[in-house]
């Protein structure tokens, strides 16, 4: 997948374009690389569009194989869930990492912070 | 008893001189007379209860004829052994009375009743009208007849107690300072009660007991033997089995003869060998006696304007000889004479009794022994403890219990049998805190810090917290702190601490009953809904029937399940409403690998499969190659990019070992190769794998058959097993379990051909199918409906349903795919099987 830096939005963060809308189907995720970190974007049925941290912070499950609905993430390991909306989980979980994200022209722009060298 | 005050005659609860009640005179007084005949514990109570529903309409007189204010009766045994004072057991004294406006007549006996003329007629020569009168009687000490047990005047012999008022309490304390032996009469209650008391001041005491064994109407044999232990521990000779026949001594008593010949040498005898109700009075006014004074559900005998309360009543042909059922009494009449509830019904009591006897700790309710076939009995006796547990359940309601010398499970027991509170599936949970081989403690009295639930690491502190918090059901706690959502085995334990912390505060948590936590209809109005408008897509069932129609993560595997149920072939898959294993067909590991265990009906395999599966092992690195529980071969640690690839090499299908769907059937060798094999096991088991294969269900289905009883293949804990019993004939047993619940299953029925074994077997399927709740399994399933019912609508066809089941069943084999072949060559969505977690370290699975 080529992975194309495309703006820098403020001094903190860079889009990255990681794949074609198409690539998920509704209500899964996938997991895509944004410059060096691994990151799950979900199309909701609704159309919205989420991207989190790829790898579960309860004990490293792979949230993209996870269930959704409009307003939780379930881990599919051990079925913590972790809101859209502030990534808490609702189950006393440590939190995830949440990132922009957007479509443009069927692109999926995700703004992450550049991986440190 | 030295230091003892006051003379026999002093009144308990008696008022200070001089003061005087002053009544409105009678004639201006137009306020209805309630007088109430007896003065112990169902009398004084009946007063009270009146009083507190602003009883002041009534003019009440009492007639006692013990000359004492109201004490409580109960608390005898402890004043006969010099543990509590008589002066601490007055609950209401002549004081009370005199301020409450009521007239305590103490110490006068009504002799007669004239209920024509509406008058009680006492032995002071005294005629008082009433308008309402309440029989409060009681009992009087039995005296069984015995050769000289009472004098020429028809007195007890001195020396001779009943144990029933504290009259004759004092009379003992009185004697035991003179006497050296005592014999009780009597192995109930009060006997032991006497014995105990007796021989705590210095007497030695022996007991003679009619029955076989100890409080035969409350224990059932062994619980009376080990009581008996526990009796003669404490220094008490029992004799059992034999009638006292005779009182020995001329003008006060010297021994005790029994009916085998033996004399008993006695300063002391106190009879307790029972009690009768107080009914004279009634009898020779002409009111209706059986073995008490009988009375409707309103305490009302057959004259309307008289009652009858407490151990003298007679209702619905019981006689109790309780407190409690007297005090219930009490309200009831209460609540009608007053007015505050005129339509007030007593139906009779069930009686829980928990008792200290004899310092060993009792308690009883309903019955003792099993009484029908199909009641189930359990016990636990450890006589070395001196502790005998017993229940029994009919039709899954507690109607007995029995516990004796260890009493902590009793306020459940109570609940459930009160209340016919539903019972843990595992019995034994009645009797004992199992907390899977760590202490037995009550849920009270477990530290806060120890973990109840071992998957999510929840303490009893997370849940008291929780509650405290504001969670006010079981299922918000379990959501909140994760508390039993693990393997699920300490979700009593779970419930039982929430609602310990909530004391009584819990609402019902109305998704408790709904099928899924995101649409608010049970299961049968889910389907119905789902059928009437067509619903085959799990987003359609939100869009519709979801409140605002909104999406639920937690609830589209379970719609999945059922839509696929309800549909078959028509349902309109969508993959984000499976969880992942079904979107893979492989179970998810914990480091994000995935297991392939491919199906091998029946566990019988080929030389050839066998060097397929260790090819593709080899070919794709697989990390563990395991020979399953299941009797297959499951290949562990996949990776998800490799499954379509591994099938493709495999060419075997899916073993659904990752499904909420059928698995698989295992067997045993069977009549084709095992000397004891009464029939062809194998072959069935094949048959069955064949016709049920990747059913989905609302849980796990796991099947068995073996060829006999020898059960190798572990038919008898399974959801459907299967046993050759010979000629041709098979058990069918369902609803078993050995996993994290384990229970035999029941035999469901006896048929006599494998087809006929596979049409029940799907039968029960179909019927489980539809009517489970998701994630219910069989041993759950099974005893919530009723063995008697599923026995009904499968065998006699209760409810006209068999032919729907058999085809809902069909429908289901016939959409049957094999997801492997499917997806495996066409991806069901784009980058179903793109790797997830490709490039963080993860915690590694090791690698034998
Ligand atoms: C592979 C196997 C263990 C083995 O190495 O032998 C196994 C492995 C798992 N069992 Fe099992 N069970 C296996 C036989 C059993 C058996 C024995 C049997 O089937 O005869 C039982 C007891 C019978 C029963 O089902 O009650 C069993 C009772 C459970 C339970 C407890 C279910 C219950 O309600 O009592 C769970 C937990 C659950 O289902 O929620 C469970 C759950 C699991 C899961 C699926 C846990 C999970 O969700 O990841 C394990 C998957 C491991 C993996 O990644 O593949 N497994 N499990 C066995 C596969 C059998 C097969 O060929 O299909
Ligand atoms: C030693 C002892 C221990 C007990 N322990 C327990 C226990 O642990 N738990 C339990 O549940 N139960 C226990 N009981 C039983 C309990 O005391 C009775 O069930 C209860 O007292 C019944 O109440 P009652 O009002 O019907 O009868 P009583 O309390 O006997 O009251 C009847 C009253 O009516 C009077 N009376 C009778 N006839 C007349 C008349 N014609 N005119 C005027 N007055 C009359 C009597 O003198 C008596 O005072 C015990 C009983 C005894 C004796
Ligand atoms: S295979 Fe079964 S018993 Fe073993 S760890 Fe997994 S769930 Fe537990
Ligand atoms: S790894 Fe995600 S819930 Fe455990």
């Amino acid at each position: 997948m080529s992975v194309t830096e495309l703006t820098t939005s403020g001094p903190t963060t860079t889009a990255h374009v990681v794949g074609r809308v198409e690539e998920i189907p509704p209500g899964e995720g996938r997991t895509f690389v944004a410059g060096g970190t691994q990151v799950a974007v979900f199309r909701l049925r609704d159309g919205s569009l989420h991207a989190t941290q790829a790898a579960c912070p309860h004990a490293g499950g792979p949230l993209a194989d996870g269930q959704t609905d409009v307003d939780v993430l379930v881990c599919p390991l051990h079925l913590y869930a972790y809101r859209w909306a502030d990534g808490a989980s609702t189950s006393g979980a440590p939190p995830i990492r949440l990132f922009p994200v957007r479509e443009v022209d069927g692109d999926l722009v995700v703004e992450v912070q550049p991986v440190e060298v | 008893m030295g230091g003892r005050d006051r003379g026999m005659t002093t009144v308990l609860g008696g008022r200070l001189d001089g003061l005087t009640t002053v009544h409105v005179d009678d004639e201006l007084d137009t306020h209805d007379r309630l007088v109430v005949v007896g003065n112990g514990m169902a009398g004084a109570r009946l007063v009270e209860e009146v009083l507190e529903r602003g009883g002041d309409s009534f003019r009440i007189t009492v007639f006692g004829d013990e000359p004492h204010g109201n004490y409580n009766r109960i608390m005898l045994s402890p004043v006969l052994a010099g543990e509590e004072h008589e002066d601490d057991i007055v609950l209401n004294s002549h004081e009370w009375y005199a301020d409450n406006g009521v007239t305590l007549r103490a110490g006068t006996r009504v002799e007669r009743i004239d209920t024509a003329a509406k008058q009680v007629h006492a032995d002071d020569g005294t005629v008082t009208p009433y308008d309402h009168l309440v029989l409060a009687t009681g009992s009087y000490s039995f005296i069984p007849p015995m050769k000289g047990v009472r004098d020429d005047a028809g007195e007890l012999l001195p020396g001779v107690y009943g144990f029933r008022t504290i009259d004759e309490t004092r009379a003992m304390l009185d004697a035991v300072g003179r006497c050296r032996r005592a014999v009780v009469m009597g192995g109930g209650l009060l006997g032991l009660e006497a014995a105990r008391a007796l021989q705590g001041h210095g007497l030695q005491v022996e007991l003679v007991h009619a029955a076989p064994y100890l409080m035969n109407v409350q224990l059932d044999p062994e619980a009376g033997a080990i009581l008996k232990r526990s009796v003669e521990s404490l220094g008490i000779a029992v004799h059992l089995d034999v009638f006292a026949t005779e009182v020995l001594g001329g003008d006060r008593v010297t021994g005790v003869g029994l009916a085998d010949g033996r004399q008993l040498e006695a300063d002391l005898l106190v009879v307790a060998a029972g009690v009768r109700p107080n009914s004279d009075l009634a009898v020779r006014s002409g009111l209706e006696v059986q073995r008490g004074i009988v009375v409707d559900d309103q305490l009302r005998t057959e004259d309307p304007d008289v009652y009858a309360i407490g151990e003298c009543a007679q209702h619905r042909g019981e006689v109790y000889g309780l407190v409690a059922p007297a005090w219930e009494h009490a309200k009831v009449l209460a609540d009608v004479l007053t007015g505050a509830d005129p339509d007030a019904e007593y139906h009779g009591s069930r009686t829980a009794t928990k008792l200290k006897v004899a310092g060993v700790d009792v308690a009883v309710m309903g019955v003792n022994t099993p009484e029908r076939d199909e009641d189930e009995f359990l016990v636990i006796s450890e006589p070395r403890r001196g502790v005998h547990l017993s229940v029994v359940i009919r039709d899954d309601v507690l109607v007995g219990a029995t516990l004796l010398g260890d009493t902590r499970k009793v306020a459940f027991l109570t609940q459930a049998f009160d209340r016919g509170a539903p019972l843990p599936e595992e019995r034994i949970r009645l009797l004992v805190d199992l907390s899977d081989g760590a202490e037995e403690v009550g849920v009270a009295e477990m530290p806060a810090d120890s973990q109840v639930c071992n998957c999510n690491g929840v303490s009893k502190g997370d849940i008291c917290g929780a509650v405290a918090g504001g969670c006010g059901s079981v299922g918000e706690v379990m959501d909140r702190t994760r508390a039993g959502k693990g393997c699920g085995s300490c979700k009593s334990l779970v419930k039982q601490i929430v609602e310990w912390a909530a004391d009584g505060e819990l609402t019902e948590d109305p998704a408790a009953s709904w099928y899924v936590p995101g649409i608010p209809l049970p299961k049968p109005e889910l389907v119905r809904a789902i059928r009437e408008h067509e619903l085959r897509s799990v987003s359609a069932v939100f869009a519709l029937l979801a409140p605002d129609g909104k999406d639920d993560a937690k609830s589209k595997m379970g719609l999945t399940s059922l839509l696929r149920m309800i549909w078959g072939a028509e349902y309109a898959q969508e993959n984000d409403a499976k969880f992942i294993n079904d979107r893979v067909h492989g179970n998810i590991q914990r480091d994000g690998t995935f297991s392939v265990v491919p199906q091998m009906k029946g566990g019988v395999t080929t030389p050839a499969q066998l060097r397929r599966i260790a090819d593709v092992a080899e070919k794709y690195e697989v990390p563990m190659v395991k020979v399953t529980g299941g009797q297959r071969i499951d290949l562990l640690g996949v990776r998800k990019e490799d499954l379509p690839a591994m099938w493709a090499d495999l060419g075997m299908p899916s073993g659904y070992a990752y499904g909420k769907s059928f698995r698989t059937v295992k067997t045993c060798v069977g009549s084709d190769f095992c000397r004891f094999g009464l029939d062809d096991s194998t072959q069935l088991g094949i048959d069955l794998e064949t016709r049920f294969q990747g059913i989905e269900s609302p849980a796990k289905i796991k099947m068995a058959v073996v060829g006999c009883p020898r059960n190798c293949a572990e038919a008898y804990v399974k959801d459907v097993g299967v046993v050759a019993v010979g000629n041709g004939r098979w058990e069918v047993y369902v609803g078993g379990a050995a996993g994290a619940s384990v229970r035999k299953g029941d035999l469901l029925a006896t048929v006599d051909s494998p087809e006929a074994v596979t049409t029940l077997a799907g039968r029960f399927l179909q019927y489980y199918r539809e009517n489970a709740n998701w994630l219910e399994r069989t041993y759950d399933f099974v005893p919530r409906i009723g063995l008697e019912t599923i026995r009904a609508v499968l065998l006699e066809d209760s409810e006209g349903i068999v032919a729907d089941l058999d085809a809902g069943l069909q429908r289901s084999v016939d959409a049957y795919t094999d997801p492997w072949g499917q997806d495996g060559k066409q991806p069901a969505t784009p980058g179903q099987f793109r790797p997830a977690l490709p490039l963080i370290p993860l915690p590694k699975v090791p690698v034998r």
